[in-house]
């Protein structure tokens, strides 16, 4: 062993623990304790699908990532490794010399945000400062509140949150009020189901935010923070909690913030389960202790907000990244991205993708390139990239064909899809989009506070449509009607649920009406996941007849003697796939369209 | 998979607690979600005489009270079973078959979504995301994060919670521990 000793970081961050870390972490301890080493905890570095990580800094600095490493796997990874100098070349996903299949999706990267994600140990403030944490708070209470909006309007920082709006200019409009009291929210609601890019910056790098959201406020001239966090996400409220009495106690928050006369605060509210609570004016209403409904604007939150005070709302990572613009310069961050987008996004990478999880890239790489990289495969698991929905329930859906459009607001806004606040949720041809149409709409059906006739019952009614069609009872005029009927929604509506709501169901008209037109005159169901379109039957051939299916079935559908292959009733039978989860023999098959079963 | 033991109604003194809660958070404007959220984690869920001791403390009209709880779906006004299950129906795990495990659990739990199993063991829920996305399919069983569950993991899942239940009571599957006494 050289002179320094091996470092050791498990990621412990939601998805990590979910899949096993915090085992692999217990199985690490008591062996690295007899090395002499105690391994650091630290947050998720974005490869979620590689989870758990554990990650090796040899004592030359070189940094060397195993992936999903079971606790059997530990003892061989200290063995060889730490203990002999040589690296498990088949459990590293990332290695400083040689290439690895995960290289290029950390390559693609070009990491300022996530910078320390992964790296730093989100429960210890020290662990932030020895990377820098505070500096870009030093310095920007040595400038001015307008310096710091300069500094701001000068990166072309636009919010994160989904709209887009230029951040500088929100500051200026909260610091002109006049008001005693105001305040910063930062918006951690995180309501895209299926995005968790704020999650992961909340639990891996809580202060990040918190330094934000102070410098948001000694610009716009407010001294109490609120962070509206999401229920779901418990460790990053535990992380916020912790480290907002960490740095109250470093006097970075609290009365004369470091001698500068500035007192800033900060509070947490947990979310109580209402998607329309991350609309800024239904999430203040909360905030105050209400039902969370929209309310008209103007007023803009920036001249009356929460308790009728200037409030200035933002995006966590928005907010994220203020403490890399302060510090490292505007100049660093507008040289990144496009003419009308600046800077670096995260993207959380789901759905039917093999490396899901997040990437930070500049602002106005294509599509094509964020979710495959240079990984040029179009595929998951040999099926075929069908289409990538960005913005989750108030975005659109990007067909394959238009992999090579740029991710920037306007172009996305151009294609009838939306930047929205990065989740990106990757679609195979076993995707089916009437049915994603349907997942969508009946989300923001439920989640519509009923306020606004057409959005409570606009919304209904298109999803009734969308239900009708998935059934095969569905006409064809029943598509124009859906556009109809999402324009009058979108027309009608006060806030932005309404006025997205019926995106997912526009686009994937849009771009694939075949699709819609199979359910509608074919009565099929091209991706075979329409349960009323489609049939479990299985192959008299290929069953063994072990029983295995007829064990698992719920309403007792399938029958069959021993050594006799198996047969499911059609009509008992419920559709809910568990035999073909259950058979070993791949003897069970989906079919649609005409009853004459069509086998490939 | 610690399960959520929840102090019930009858075993404390309800109304000190709630007054105690009332309290912690009264100094804050615009406490009456937190105050709501700590008296369902003290009691499981929020029982109609919560709110009308709420509502006295406070001053808000009990009809304002029960308009907030019934808005926002984290509120339950029901006691819950000894072990939550909560399914993910998020975008992520919708696309990766979601609804197959819904239907897994609750084929061997014997309750519906949003429902309480016969044995007062399982409260199984539906919710939007948990953040685990890339994942899916994500399930959590009380405090517990599950990822990329199978059909078969979620039962076996269940089994085995319901196994360990048997294993703490002594009892045969015959009684109805656990059903939390209302
Ligand atoms: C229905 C609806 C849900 C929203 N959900 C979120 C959310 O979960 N997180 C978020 O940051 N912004 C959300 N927004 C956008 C916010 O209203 C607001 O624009 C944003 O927080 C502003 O921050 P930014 O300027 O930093 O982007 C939502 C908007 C609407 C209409
Ligand atoms: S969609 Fe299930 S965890 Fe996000």
């Amino acid at each position: 062993m050289g002179n320094l000793p091996y470092k050791v970081r498990v990621g412990l961050g939601t998805c990590g623990i979910a899949a096993g870390a915090q085992k692999t972490y217990n199985a690490i301890v008591p062996l690295l304790e007899a090395q002499g080493i105690t391994p650091e905890k630290v947050g998720c570095m974005g490869m979620c699908y590689n989870e758990p990580l554990v990650e090796v800094i040899a004592p030359d600095g070189q940094s060397y990532v195993y992936g999903s490493v079971t606790p059997d796997e530990v003892e061989t990874i200290i063995e060889q490794h730490i203990v002999g100098g040589t690296a498990v070349q088949d459990l590293l996903v990332l290695s400083p010399v040689g290439d690895t299949d995960d290289q290029p999706f950390m390559a693609k990267q070009h990491r300022m945000l996530l910078e320390h994600l992964g790296k730093i140990n989100p429960e210890s403030i020290d662990s932030y400062l020895e990377v820098g944490g505070y500096d870009a708070t030093k310095k920007a209470l040595s400038m001015t509140p307008e310096e710091v909006i300069a500094e701001v309007e000068q990166s072309g920082l636009r919010g994160r949150g989904g709209a887009g709006f230029p951040t500088h200019l929100k500051w200026k409009f909260t610091r002109q009020y006049e008001g005693e009291q105001k305040h910063i929210v930062c918006n951690a609601d995180e309501g895209d189901p299926g995005a968790f890019m704020d999650r992961s910056v909340l639990e891996s790098n809580p202060h990040g935010v918190l330094e934000g959201m102070l410098i948001a406020g000694y610009a716009i001239g407010a001294t109490e923070g609120y962070i509206y966090c999401r229920a779901e996400y418990p460790l990053a409220i535990r992380n916020l909690h912790l480290a907002i009495a960490q740095a109250t106690e470093r006097g970075f928050m609290g009365k004369n913030i470091l001698d500068s006369g500035f007192d800033f605060s900060i509070q947490i509210r947990e979310g109580a389960g209402a998607f329309v609570c991350g609309e800024e004016t239904a999430l203040l209403m909360s905030i105050e202790g209400k039902r969370g409904m929209p309310r008209f604007r103007p007023p803009f939150p920036a001249e009356k907000g929460l308790f009728d005070r200037p409030t200035c709302i933002n995006n966590v990572e928005t907010l994220a990244n203020i403490p890399c613009i302060i510090s490292k310069g505007s100049a660093a961050y507008n040289t990144l991205g496009t003419e009308t987008s600046k800077g670096t996004k995260v993207f959380a990478l789901a759905g039917k993708v093999n490396r899901g999880g997040l990437v930070e890239v500049p602002m106005g790489l294509t599509v094509n390139e964020i979710v495959f990289g240079d990984l040029d495969l179009c595929q998951y698991d040999h099926k075929l990239f069908k289409a990538v929905q960005t913005g989750g329930p108030s975005g659109g859906c990007i067909p394959a064909a238009l992999g090579d459009t740029p991710v920037d607001y306007d172009s996305l806004k151009a294609i009838g899809a939306i930047m929205g606040s990065g989740g990106m949720l990757i679609m195979d041809d076993e995707t089916c989009m009437v049915d994603v149409a349907r997942f969508f709409l009946s989300f923001t059906c439920e989640e519509s506070c009923g306020k606004c006739t057409f959005c409570r019952t606009g919304t209904k009614k298109m999803l009734e449509i969308l239900e009708r069609i998935t059934e095969g009872k569905g006409k064809e005029s029943d598509i124009d009607l859906l556009e109809e009927l999402g324009k009058k929604v979108i027309a009608g509506s006060l806030c932005g649920l309404g006025q997205t709501a019926p995106n997912p169901v526009l686009t994937t008209i849009k771009y694939f009406r075949d699709e819609y037109m199979a359910h509608v005159t074919d009565k099929c169901c091209p991706a075979k996941q329409c349960k009323a379109l489609i049939r479990y039957e299985i192959l008299p051939e290929a069953c063994v007849a072990c029983g295995l299916c007829k064990k698992q079935c719920p309403v007792n559908a399938i029958s069959g003697e021993r050594k006799t292959p198996h047969v499911i009733d059609p009509e008992a039978c419920i559709r809910c796939g568990l035999c073909v989860n259950s058979c070993k023999f791949n003897s069970i098959v989906v079919t649609t369209g005409a009853p004459e079963p069509a086998l490939q | 998979m610690k399960n959520t033991e929840k102090t019930n109604l009858a075993e404390r003194n309800p109304v000190e607690d709630i007054d105690q809660i009332v309290r912690r958070h009264n100094v804050n404007r615009g406490a009456t979600i937190p105050i709501l959220q700590d008296i369902q984690n003290t009691f499981g869920y929020v029982a109609t005489e919560a709110l009308t001791r709420v509502s006295d403390l406070t001053g808000i009209s009990e009809s304002e009270l029960y308009s907030i709880v019934t808005f926002y779906s984290q509120f339950r006004l029901q006691p819950s079973g000894k072990n939550i299950i909560r399914v993910c129906h998020g975008t992520a795990c919708h696309l990766a078959g979601a609804d197959k495990i819904t239907e897994s659990v609750m084929h061997e739990t014997g309750a519906k979504a949003g429902e309480t199993s016969e044995d007062g063991l399982f409260t199984v829920e539906k919710v939007a995301c948990l953040g685990c996305c890339s994942l899916a399919p994500v399930v959590t069983v009380n405090d517990e994060t599950l990822a990329r569950v199978t059909p078969d993991k979620a039962r076996a899942l269940v089994i085995e919670s319901r196994d360990a239940e048997k294993e703490k009571t002594g009892c045969k599957g015959e009684c109805q521990h656990g059903k939390p006494a209302v």
